[in-house]
């Protein structure tokens, strides 16, 4: 498996990472070089193996489904490049 | 009477309750050296107003009677733990400025035991790498050094490793996803634990791969991580994947005697091109715990070699989804928008600035691993293989196996920046003996065992059976006796 430049940019894409064309040829062949490394565990013979969903015997809690916390809207926004009148702020999104 | 900020927890603690020193004493010592050891870059962000504060209180709490063992201690707290309103960044350019609204479960928990933080420590950028040059802050320092170079103390938790080796705090917390508290503790000479996965809360601490992460203590001594322990360990309802299990007293399983268990000795871990010190010191390791009574048996896990390419499919996606949530809305950094840029510009410039090159390519990889067409191939094999490498453990535990014993790291501690040109898959190696622990959810410790040829320590790792870390911590004190380490870096800071 070959990872080229357009692979790269669309994975870039997807993770949501600006890559300028020029650092496209770079990142392919890290790329390369990782999955030439993970390509390992095609060897494995790993019929009828139940893919691991949880590391621990344990299945996940549950509980009622209601409120526990809230009201906190303060504090939620306390952190945020850009909050207005109670909410997040962002670049335009529809047209 | 040592330094009172060269104390380890255990005598600090015993000292304390009587009286004959106090918190607010210990804190000033520390204070006054982390103030002297800024060339180590281990603390950056100092708390010294409020460690004075927290320390008064544990003075006053001390007088009334209380006994409990962390109060009026002083640690200092990796960068990865949300500390209210304390800046917790996780070594990243992308939580610039961030200070929580709410405090992890563990500095809480080490609060409340009146235990006393005195900021916060470096580390790699959202844990990933193994010599703490990926950081922000820009790379912290191993105390030890042989000659002109700085050495790394190892990664993620260089920061929390540097600064228990050179006696700034007394202790310190650090998080391991696939080696990151018991590789700086064998690079500096000191102990570190990684606990079951389950056994501390993961709740408020900044995720990187989250069926992997686990919080543990790193301290002077097997003693002072068990007095940690008892203090980070226990169940919580914030975190879904906290294990409501037994909480035992850990430092009283301190026995010393390890008569009658048996230690398996894993036959692939014996790498082609090992150095051969680190192959004496494990031959050494071995001879030790037979001498203490120990059955010392050969064992096999044959999926070994498969751990470090499961782990780059497995940590990399999961860290490209706990990653997804720095998008520049909610907290930290956002990059400066030109005319016309749209939300989709607003993601990818701040990430793009937000995100050191390593983290970059984590998320990146993962998401490729995690894509439509390679799920499969990559993510869901390396799921099935982790499956297998749990059982490899699970069958040698069936077979009687209390505990295995293995190196911590494949060398002693390299210069900063010598690995600058090498490929991503060379500094990985690091993690090599590690790794393995992860995969499988176990508890795993570095204890310094000897010295590589130039003098620099170098450490032994036992791994235990899940939710007995007091036994493993017992086999690793009796390592720790006959091992006998003493030398401590010659200040140079």
């Amino acid at each position: 498996m070959s990872i080229d430049i357009e692979t790269a940019r669309k994975v870039a894409h997807l993770a949501r990472i600006r890559v300028e064309d020029d650092a496209l040829p770079a990142l392919a062949s890290e790329f390369n070089t990782i999955l030439g490394f993970i390509e390992q565990l095609q060897e494995v013979d790993v019929e009828g193996v139940e893919p691991m969903v949880s590391v621990t015997p344990m299945r996940l809690k549950r509980r009622e489904d209601m409120v526990t916390d809230g009201s906190q809207a303060e504090k939620v926004l306390a952190n945020a490049p850009d909050a207005r009148e109670g909410f997040f702020a962002v670049p335009k999104v529809v047209e | 009477m040592s330094a009172l900020n060269e104390m380890k927890i255990a005598e600090a603690r015993d000292a304390l309750r009587k009286g004959e020193v106090t918190s607010v004493e210990l804190t000033e010592a520390c204070l006054g050296a982390i103030e002297a050891a800024s060339a180590l870059n281990a603390f950056v962000h100092k708390t010294p107003e409020s460690a004075l504060e927290q320390a008064k209180a544990a003075d006053a709490r001390i007088k009334a009677g209380e006994t409990d063992d962390l109060l009026g201690i002083p640690l200092g707290i990796k960068d990865l733990y949300c500390t209210l309103d304390e800046p917790s960044q996780a070594a990243s350019r992308i939580l610039d400025g961030f200070r929580p609204k709410y405090e992890s479960t563990v500095t809480s928990q080490l609060k409340v035991g009146g235990a006393v933080s005195l900021g916060k420590l470096n580390m790699d950028e959202f844990a990933m790498g193994s010599s703490n040059e990926t950081s922000v802050y820009g790379p912290a320092v191993n105390p030890w050094k042989i000659d002109d170079r700085e050495l790394t103390p190892g990664g993620s938790s260089g920061g929390s490793a540097s600064a228990v080796a050179a006696s700034l705090c007394l202790g310190a917390t650090g998080t391991d996803t696939g080696g990151s508290i018991r590789q700086p503790a064998a690079f500096t000479g000191i102990t570190g634990l990684k606990p079951t996965y389950g056994r501390c809360s993961r709740w408020g601490i900044i995720a990187f791969a989250s069926s992997l992460d686990q919080a543990g203590p790193m301290a002077k001594d097997v003693r002072d991580c068990a007095i940690m322990l008892n203090g980070m360990a226990g169940y919580d309802p914030l975190d879904s994947t906290s294990a409501e299990v037994d909480l035992p007293d850990f430092e009283a399983a301190l026995t010393g005697d390890i008569r009658g268990k048996t230690i398996g000795i894993p036959r692939e871990y014996r790498m082609e091109g090992m150095p051969e010190e680190i192959e004496a010191l494990w031959a050494e390791g071995r001879k030790m715990l037979e001498d203490a009574g120990a059955k010392v048996v050969d064992i096999s896990l044959p999926h070994t070699k498969y751990a470090l390419p499961t782990y780059y499919v497995i940590a990399p996606a999961e860290a490209s989804s706990n990653l997804a949530r720095y998008d520049g809305v909610r907290f930290g950094h956002r990059a400066k928008l030109a005319q016309g840029d749209g939300i989709v510009d607003m993601y990818e410039k701040t990430r793009a600035e937000g995100f050191g090159a390593e983290v970059q390519r984590r998320v990146m990889v993962g998401t490729y691993v995690l894509s439509a067409g390679f799920y499969d191939a990559y993510y869901n094999r390396a799921r099935k293989v982790r499956t297998l490498i749990k059982k490899d453990f699970e069958d040698v535990f069936a077979d009687g196996v209390d505990a295995i014993l293995t190196p911590a790291t494949p060398s002693a501690a390299f210069g900063l920046g010598e690995m600058v040109n090498a490929d991503p898959v060379q500094m990985y190696l690091n993690d090599v003996f590690t790794v393995t622990v992860n995969l499988a959810g176990l508890p795993g410790i570095s204890v310094p065992a000897g010295q590589d040829r130039q003098g620099l320590p170098l450490g032994l790792q036992l791994i235990g059976r899940p939710w007995e870390e007091g036994d493993l911590l017992n086999t690793a004190y009796a390592l720790e006796r006959a091992a006998n380490f003493v030398a401590k870096p010659t200040k140079w800071w």
